[in-house]
């Protein structure tokens, strides 16, 4: 008998680590050849990782959460026969082999039959007995300190030091909202806490907009649009049979590849350590798109070459893929500039993240029907607003607001998105 | 007439005026200090130049005089001193040094904080504006906030005014010799610091006390170490005895009957909020009595009028106003602060010093609850032995329930140190298994508030 280790292989291009978000054999298992170990997210796409060979497995690499770099141990397998030469000298990663049969600490029921990015949760009960009527809270300097800083009232907060003394963790824990009133509570105050962790696609987000607010310079600049003209002519088409139904989204991208040809430093990448804007002459348009698992932004490529229909059957199809979890890695990076619509949600304004490296983010508010005054009276106009981002330090506010305004006037006026300039 | 604006104006530079200008400063807020001066002033107020620190110093000297005495005639350790005397003009050089040393400290403080110091006597025109009278001619200042800190003077009596022989404190501490005979008025804390450094210095000393005991704000246990060493010193003290006023020749109290022959009288019936002589009724504060009625923050009833300090009643400690300077600037600055500590230790520099940091046993029943009490004698820790300073003890009181220390006492020679641990319990919350957990080193004085826990729990080790 030998060992064998499986080294996490190089999932896509460019890819140096992965998230492994779950795992599909446990300590002590047989598994076969090609049977699947885990699975892991890298960029964006989860990606499984199979057996080469069959054997027993040892130890696992990493938590639930864990990120591994490409190349680091992933399992490590008891083999028939030889086994690696090089395992002695091997460096262990994270769990080895003497650890507790199950490395996920959380004492979740069934941690291998967890979903990708279900969020693995834990309970916990604050202690601390409600403190008597009257009493004073008892508590260091620097706690009541940060609780005045906080604006948190300690006769409010439950202590679970010794003599119900509180402590920073009584008051993070109250700040939370999780600590009850130090009253004896007469409605039976629910104290539980649950712990989720943010692992997978939900903690790539979390790194991504922590990035953007980091490092871009946001601009926002909202417009209304008078898209009674544009809602008549898709009307119109949509009213012909044979054809996908269209939605407002394709019209708006076509709107884009027309304005973004005037102005193309909107369709650009802006590599801000290597100090320079890469612009590029396809326009891919990023649609984010909300899943069960969270935000994401399949991309529709080459939209200067799609036509109307090519771009809402494309639509269509991504969204389907990112929301069944089977878009590719291929199909979720690439985009050049991104349209984000919580339109049908409704909402006046929206403050769009831009997603970088990218340098604009169109936003698509809700459609109403509203009185405009027309040269002398009141007449019912279908409006919508478009709330938009810029990267600040590329885009001056001024370009910003023209390149709104050319895509206003192209939504206005729909013929223009078609006309060859 | 110079017009300044500023966005703190500190009306006096004691301890509490000081420090909030400090802090303030190093907060980066413009200050202007205004400080008086004066024999019983200038900056450092009267902590520095006419209370805390001076008279620390003539008890130190008077205790080492004391000593070489004690020397000279026991020779407990095996000293020989022949006939010791004191230069006393060299002793009063000394500790003028010593505040000398500690204003110009004051004085460098402000200054690399970028404090503006105006010297000269401040009269506020309304809650935003104030005069002072300087040397130059008079400075108008506006402010966005005032902080009062005008602290507090020595308070007189009917019977005995100030002038001649009857002095306060702050003339006891500049006297150019020591008198033969000093009749003190009042056993508080300041009259008994001051009657027994005299009486070690060579005075014949009669303190008058209109209670019927000596130190009557502190608790009879605590106390009792300290009228032994009273009388040990040949210290007459009359209880429940009033003066009525100075005989017709001024040269002795009447008590009743009694003439009590004195070169000096040394008032020391309490001290006073300096309430007065500022333009402070212009403001039309809520008072409290006779002090400046003020909130959690610190806040007077003007909105960014705030007082600190002994304008603002009692306990007239130099920590508390240092604590509340801070405090106010916190706040100027824009931070959420409240005054709340939950323990000002107060220390008495009597021979035993006393050291009390919240509720004594009588508080702590009154409130109610159950309580546990303990106290270790110093007989017991070899350092107080060892230092020939046996008489004396720390006490605590817990609650019974569940242990939380309510206060903590010491009488004995140098406990005054231990005031940082006892406030540092009470803050923290300790209990007393927590005194009982931390290792005091040996051989030293903490010793006995680790065992007095212990005892208290029923574990004392060396009792």
């Amino acid at each position: 008998m030998g060992i064998r280790i499986i080294k996490l292989p190089d999932v896509g291009e460019g890819v140096a680590e992965a998230e492994v978000v779950e795992w599909h054999v446990q300590v002590g298992q047989s598994v076969l050849e090609d049977q699947v170990l885990a699975a892991v997210m890298t960029d964006k796409a989860t990606v499984e990782i199979p057996s080469p060979v069959a054997g027993k497995v040892l130890a696992l690499g990493a938590e639930i959460g864990g990120v591994l770099a490409v190349g680091a141990e992933l399992v490590r397998l008891e083999v028939a026969g030889e086994g690696d030469s090089e395992v002695a000298a091997a460096p262990r990663e994270a769990v080895p082999p003497a650890a507790p049969t199950r490395p996920v600490a959380m004492p979740t029921p069934e941690p291998e039959r967890a979903a990708p990015s279900m969020p693995v949760a834990t309970t916990r009960t604050p202690a601390g007995p409600p403190r008597a009527a009257g009493e004073k809270p008892l508590a260091s300097p620097a706690v009541r300190r940060r609780a005045r800083e906080v604006g948190v009232d300690l006769r409010q907060v439950r202590g679970s030091g010794p003599a119900g003394r509180i402590g920073h963790e009584d008051l993070d824990a109250f700040l939370r909202g999780a600590s009850g009133p130090a009253k004896a509570a007469t409605r039976g105050a629910n104290t539980d806490v649950e712990t989720v962790k943010v692992i997978g696609l939900r903690r790539r987000i979390a790194q991504k907009m922590a990035d953007a607010k980091r490092r871009v310079a946001h601009f926002s600049y909202v417009e209304e649009v008078d898209v009674t003209a544009l809602e008549e002519l898709r009307a119109s088409l949509n009213a012909r049979q044979d054809t996908t139904r269209l939605t407002l989204m394709p019209f708006l991208m076509l709107a884009l590849v027309k304005a973004v040809a005037a102005f193309p430093d909107m369709n650009a990448l802006y590599d801000d350590e290597g100090e320079t804007i890469e612009r590029h002459g396809g326009v891919h348009i990023g649609i984010a798109t909300q899943t069960s698992a969270g935000l994401m932004v399949p991309v529709v490529r080459h939209c200067e070459a799609r036509d109307l229909w090519d771009c809402a059957a494309e639509v269509r199809r991504l969204a389907e893929a990112a929301r069944e979890n089977r878009a590719s890695r291929a199909e979720l990076t690439g985009s050049t500039i991104t349209i984000t619509s919580l339109g049908a949600l409704g909402g006046i304004v929206t403050t769009p993240v831009v997603n970088r490296p990218e340098v604009a983010i169109i936003g698509v508010n809700k459609q109403v029907v509203r009185p405009v005054w027309r040269d002398s009276q009141f007449v019912p106009r279908t409006m919508m607003n478009l709330s938009s981002s810029f990267d600040h330090r590329v885009i001056d506010g001024y370009v910003a607001a023209q390149f709104v305004q050319r895509i206003k006037a192209l939504l206005e006026t729909p013929a223009t998105i078609f006309m060859e300039s | 007439m110079a017009e300044l604006t500023t966005k703190v104006l500190v009306i006096g530079g004691g301890p509490g005026g000081y420090v909030c200008a400090i802090r303030a400063g190093q907060l980066g807020l413009d200050v202007v200090l205004v400080e008086r001066g004066g024999t019983d002033g200038g900056l450092g107020g009267t902590c520095l130049n006419v209370g805390c620190i001076p008279s620390k110093a003539i008890i130190h000297a008077a205790e080492a005089y004391a000593h070489a005495v004690e020397q000279s005639t026991t020779a407990p350790f095996g000293i020989r001193v022949e006939r010791p005397s004191i230069d006393f003009a060299r002793t009063i050089e000394w500790k003028d040094g010593i505040v000398g040393r500690l204003t110009s400290g004051v004085a460098a403080l402000l200054k690399r904080h970028r404090v503006r110091i105006v010297q000269g006597h401040a009269t506020m025109i309304d809650g935003k504006t104030c005069q002072v009278e300087t040397d130059t001619g008079t400075d108008r200042i506006r402010a966005e906030h005032v902080v009062l800190a005008t602290g507090s003077q020595p308070a007189a009596i009917p019977s005995l005014p100030f002038g001649g022989r009857v002095i306060s404190s702050t003339e006891a501490l500049a006297l150019t010799a020591v008198p033969e005979r000093l009749v003190v008025v009042g056993a508080g804390y300041i009259g008994l610091e001051l009657g027994t450094a005299f009486a070690k210095l060579g005075s014949t000393v009669t303190i008058l006390e209109a209670e019927d005991r000596i130190l009557p704000a502190y608790d009879a246990e605590l106390v009792r170490p300290v009228a032994r060493r009273l009388k040990a010193l040949g210290v007459e003290v009359l209880t429940a005895t009033r003066a009525s006023g100075l005989s017709e020749s001024g040269g002795a109290v009447m008590v009743g009957e009694r003439a009590i022959a004195a070169d000096r009288i040394l008032v020391a019936t309490g001290r006073r909020a300096r309430i007065e002589g500022f333009g402070l009724e212009r403001l039309d504060l809520t008072m409290n009595g006779q002090v400046v009625r003020i909130d959690e923050h610190c806040m007077t009833s003007m909105r960014n009028v705030w007082a600190i300090g002994d304008v603002t009643g009692e306990p007239m400690l130099a920590h508390r106003a240092m604590a509340q300077g801070v405090v106010v600037a916190e706040q100027i600055a824009g931070h959420r602060r409240v005054f709340d500590a939950q323990a000002i230790p107060a220390v008495c520099f009597t021979d035993p010093e006393i050291v009390t940091v919240g509720l004594s046993p009588d508080e702590a029943r009154k409130s109610g609850r159950e309580v546990l009490t303990a106290s270790f004698p110093l007989q017991a820790n070899g350092r107080a032995l060892s230092m020939a300073a046996e008489d004396g003890f720390v006490r605590v009181v817990a609650r019974a329930d569940n242990h939380v220390i309510l206060g903590i006492a010491a009488v004995g020679a140098h406990v005054s140190e231990l005031a940082g641990s006892f406030a540092l319990a009470l803050e923290m919350g300790a209990r007393l298994e927590d005194i009982g957990g931390t290792i005091h080193a040996h051989p030293t004085l903490g010793e006995a508030f680790h065992e007095a826990s212990l005892r208290a729990l029923g574990e004392a080790l060396h009792i």
